[in-house]
């Protein structure tokens, strides 16, 4: 490095100095266009609470299509008829309309919903804190990542009120289907994807940037928190999966307006004609691209929330987490892994025998690691003294109903047993149960826990164990019964819940007759799904009245915890820290024998 | 607030943010061109024995702009050791030169794509087909009821294949071009008049016409978002983004090596492009 580009950096190191902080940067830069991580990551998590509660009403309403299948929708009907028009004639969610909602659940609850709210939301605002950084490396490419997150948010959302509507493809959106409707819902839906996967990508490198640069003295590798190396973990999966899912939809959106068959192969008929198209393409290549990204993304959506599991568990059994080093080895091992599954999801396609074995042994190999994870988070109760807030009820909730979308994963995981299984409502239950009960349980336990450090009040321990109790019973009433409904041969597609296959109990199979007693518990699994709506009554009066009303906290460390998120100020100000920060230990050190208190935090140099 | 590491290097990592940011990008990059790279593999063993397409490229063309992206790349490294030299002239002129070659290959690529589109099949009723470059549309073009007439002839300049020639087994019709060279005919070159009511098809070499035009058009086009996205990066740091050279020249040579590593991934991508599309 030449001597004069040295002697000219430090009056440029001066002049940044006075353009940072000694001037108030107003409203608009303050809580719109803010590049603070934690103002991005509070807008992040508003914003995806808000898409997953509209990812719920689309459920709600096809919940009433399946169980009252053509009969119109009571009170919002009209309103459905008066936005949408002719799909929604007569107050009834037609079939067309029907596809669109399932299209749109799924995309809204996974791209954005649980991952903007489990990654970008609490791992904006937390994983700088955990580290002892003063923000994440690329702020303003951070403020880029959201404001491309909500472009493509509302991309997403215009698509409903064109002519055709949204997508109907399928949130997986299989070509030549998804290619062929002749709407123009699906190439909203690649756009939005775009600028989705654009804001991702900006987050990843984000992420991976802060934490490998970003690090406070003293914290090694193995002192970062779990919910950081989760974090670390989900965003190096974003970054090398996401794109081929991009490869894949620029493939697709030149099939959609360019002409071109990359997913269309000779001889397609659409329509009673054959289509007019060049053909030689592959439907197969659609679903390995997809898959390549889906599968991974799995993990993205359940990672953040195994970290949150980790950091509750922990603070409010009073003891080191068990198994640190494993836990940490075994988010590794999943990352890994989780890039050579994929194709489980094709073994009803025909890509051959020998292909579906390799990608059954992995599959099988996956499940060590997240049973490591899992038993590890369970190993951690052993002799705590348990604080059985609302946060830690969430985390112990999660642990068995992760367990079950597990477990009954392994059917699906084996080709043999997946013949049966694919496509029916056993597979809904599954990832439900993964993503729903496990995931989203785990973001709620997040929200209850850090709520003190965003805001400086705790929310309504009342409100929060109803809302605990409701989400817990109404989850498990929802998605068990769909196990036997997939069992005994449902097939998930079917918009009017299956009645039109009914048959009497003595002649129904599983290839697809149904038998009375199978269709019946639509009902009752819609009146759950109504009642689990019911209780995120008293979450959302909890979260905004807390706001105001909530009980103050007396200190920055209300639930005395180690990690260095809550040895700041609270709410922490720009910058985060106010002096600076040294970490001396591990983080997980409660009830260290001899030491003064129950919890020792990381920056603190002696046990006293 | 001041966040560490944006200029100097991290003492463990031995790198400042934006060069361990550009790194991931590019990895993430590389997962991008890597799947499409995996496309063509899988669609191009999908196709049927002899149907994929060989020699519609302009091999010469493609060369030259293969040593036009290669010498951009050797400029971008010796303007940013210009800077690190200390020499702010030179690298004004070294990275002007990469800025050139920048907008030659887009040069040369509209070209090309241009000679693509202007390339037509057109497939008569009687079975002949005419294979050739655009000379003029005759008459048409209005709008009756809000779409476009046809024109009334068009004339091609190329050659034409009788209708037998696929019965013959000779080639399939999709594949006219390899005829040629395949069935060792020589098919003499000249202007055809055709009315359009002879005919059944008229296809010009766009991405719709085959897979392999599909491949060619969307992974040279999405090559080329990049190399005029570089462009535009390095392009404004050299002009009104230099100011900052005289503030904070050590984030500015920064900037400059950023985006040259940036660039060097466009080039490489074009370097693994060039083979598969014109040679192979």
């Amino acid at each position: 490095m030449s001597q004069s580009t040295k002697t000219a950096h430090a009056p440029a190191h001066g002049a940044h100095h006075s353009g940072g902080d000694h001037h108030d940067p107003g409203f608009w830069r303050t809580y719109v266009f803010s590049t603070d991580h934690k103002v991005i990551g509070i807008q992040y998590g508003v914003s995806s609470l808000i898409f997953l509660f509209m990812g719920f009403l689309l459920m709600l309403a096809m919940r009433w299509q399946i169980a009252w299948p053509n009969q119109p929708i009571p009170v919002v009907g009209p309103l459905l008829e008066a936005v949408l028009g002719q799909p929604a004639s007569g107050g009834v969610l037609g079939a067309d309309l029907y596809n669109s909602f399932g299209a749109m659940h799924g995309t809204i609850m996974v791209f954005l919903g649980v991952v903007p709210l489990g990654f970008a939301a609490f791992g904006n605002y937390l994983v700088p804190l955990q580290i002892g950084a003063p923000d994440m490396t690329f702020p303003r490419i951070n403020m880029a990542s959201f404001w491309s997150f909500l472009v493509g948010g509302l991309i997403m959302m215009v698509s409903f009120f064109i002519p055709g509507g949204a997508a109907q493809g399928g949130w997986t959106s299989y070509s030549p289907l998804a290619t062929s409707i002749p709407t123009d819902g699906q190439t909203y839906w690649i756009i939005g994807m775009v600028f989705l996967i654009t804001s991702s990508l900006l987050g990843s490198v984000n992420f991976i940037a802060t934490v490998i640069q970003l690090r406070a003295p003293g914290m090694g590798w193995m002192r970062m928190p779990f919910f950081t190396w989760a974090q670390f973990v989900t965003a190096f999966i974003l970054l090398l999966a996401f794109p081929p899912l991009e490869a894949a939809a620029v493939l697709q959106l030149m099939d959609k307006v360019a002409g071109t068959s990359f997913y269309l192969p000779t001889g397609l008929i659409t329509g009673g004609k054959l289509a007019d198209i060049s053909g030689g393409g592959s439907p197969l290549l659609w679903q390995h691209l997809f898959w390549f990204l889906a599968h991974p993304e799995v993990y993205v959506l359940i990672l953040p929330a195994m970290g949150i599991v980790g950091e509750v568990i922990a603070n409010n059994s009073r003891k080191p987490i068990f198994g640190y080093r494993s836990l940490v080895y075994s988010v590794l091992a999943v990352g890994f892994i989780s890039f050579i599954v994929w194709a489980h999801h094709m073994y009803l396609t025909g890509m051959g025998t020998k292909i579906s074995t390799f990608f059954q042994t992995t599959t099988m190999i996956i499940s060590v690691p997240s049973v490591i994870i899992l038993t590890c988070l369970f190993l951690s109760l052993w002799g705590g003294s348990i604080r059985f807030n609302s946060a830690m009820l969430f985390s112990l909730a999660f642990l068995p109903m992760f367990g079950i979308g597990g477990l009954t994963g392994l059917p699906l995981g084996f080709n043999f047993s997946d013949i049966h299984l694919h496509d029916s409502y056993y597979v809904i239950a599954h990832f439900h149960y993964v993503v729903a009960p496990g995931s989203i349980f785990a973001l709620f336990a997040g929200v209850y826990y850090w709520y003190p450090k965003a805001t400086g009040r705790k929310m309504n321990e009342l409100l929060g164990k109803i809302h605990f109790a409701g989400s817990f019973v109404f989850m498990n009433l929802i998605f068990f019964p769909m196990f036997a409904q997939g069992i005994a041969g449902m097939s998930r597609r079917m918009s009017d819940g299956g009645a039109s296959y009914m048959v009497s109990d003595a002649t129904a199979d599983v290839v697809g007759r149904l038998a009375k007693s199978v269709i019946d518990a639509n009902v009752g699994i819609s009146v759950a799904a109504f009642l689990l709506g019911v209780s995120q009554i008293p979450f959302i009066i909890n979260f905004f009245m807390s706001m105001f009303r909530g009980e103050k906290v007396t200190s920055d460390n209300p639930w005395d915890a180690t990690t260095l998120e809550w040895q700041t100020p609270t709410p922490p100000p720009h910058g985060n820290f106010t002096e600076s920060i040294k970490v001396y230990r591990g983080p997980y050190e409660y009830s260290v024998p001899g030491a003064a208190r129950d919890f020792l935090p990381q920056n603190q140099p002696s046990r006293a | 607030m001041d966040i560490p590491y944006t200029v100097m290097p991290r003492r463990d990592t031995g790198l400042y943010n934006a060069k361990l940011g550009i790194w991931l990008f590019l990895a993430s990059e590389v997962m991008l061109f890597g799947a499409l790279f995996s496309s063509y593999i899988l669609l191009r063993v999908g196709s049927y024995p002899g149907v994929w397409p060989h020699g519609l490229l302009n091999v010469p063309v493609g060369t030259v702009n293969t040593l036009v992206l290669i010498c951009s790349s050797v400029t971008v490294v010796l303007g940013w050791a210009a800077l690190k030299a200390n020499q702010f002239a030179k690298y004004r002129k070294i990275q002007a030169i990469t800025l050139a070659c920048a907008g030659m290959f887009c040069c040369i690529k509209s070209y090309e794509y241009y000679d693509k589109f202007t390339h037509y099949e057109v497939i008569l009723k009687d079975g002949r087909v005419i294979d050739g470059h655009l000379v003029e549309k005759v008459g048409g073009g209005q709008l009756v009821d809000g779409r476009r007439q046809p024109p009334e002839a068009i004339v091609i300049h190329g050659v034409e294949f009788p209708a037998d020639a696929k019965a013959a087994g000779m080639a399939k019709v999709p594949l006219i071009h390899n005829l040629e060279k395949a069935s060792g005919h020589h098919l003499e070159h000249k202007e055809f008049r055709i009315p359009w009511s002879d005919t059944k098809k008229v296809q010009n070499y766009g991405p719709w016409h085959n897979t392999y035009l599909a491949i060619y058009f969307t992974m040279t086009g999405l090559h080329a978002l990049h190399v005029i996205g570089g462009a535009l990066v390095i392009g404004w740091i050299w002009g009104p983004g230099a100011a900052m050279w005289k503030s904070d020249p050590e984030r500015y040579t920064n900037r400059v090596e950023v985006s040259g590593l940036f660039w060097h991934f466009v080039d490489l991508v074009w370097i693994f492009l060039f083979p598969i599309l014109y040679l192979l």
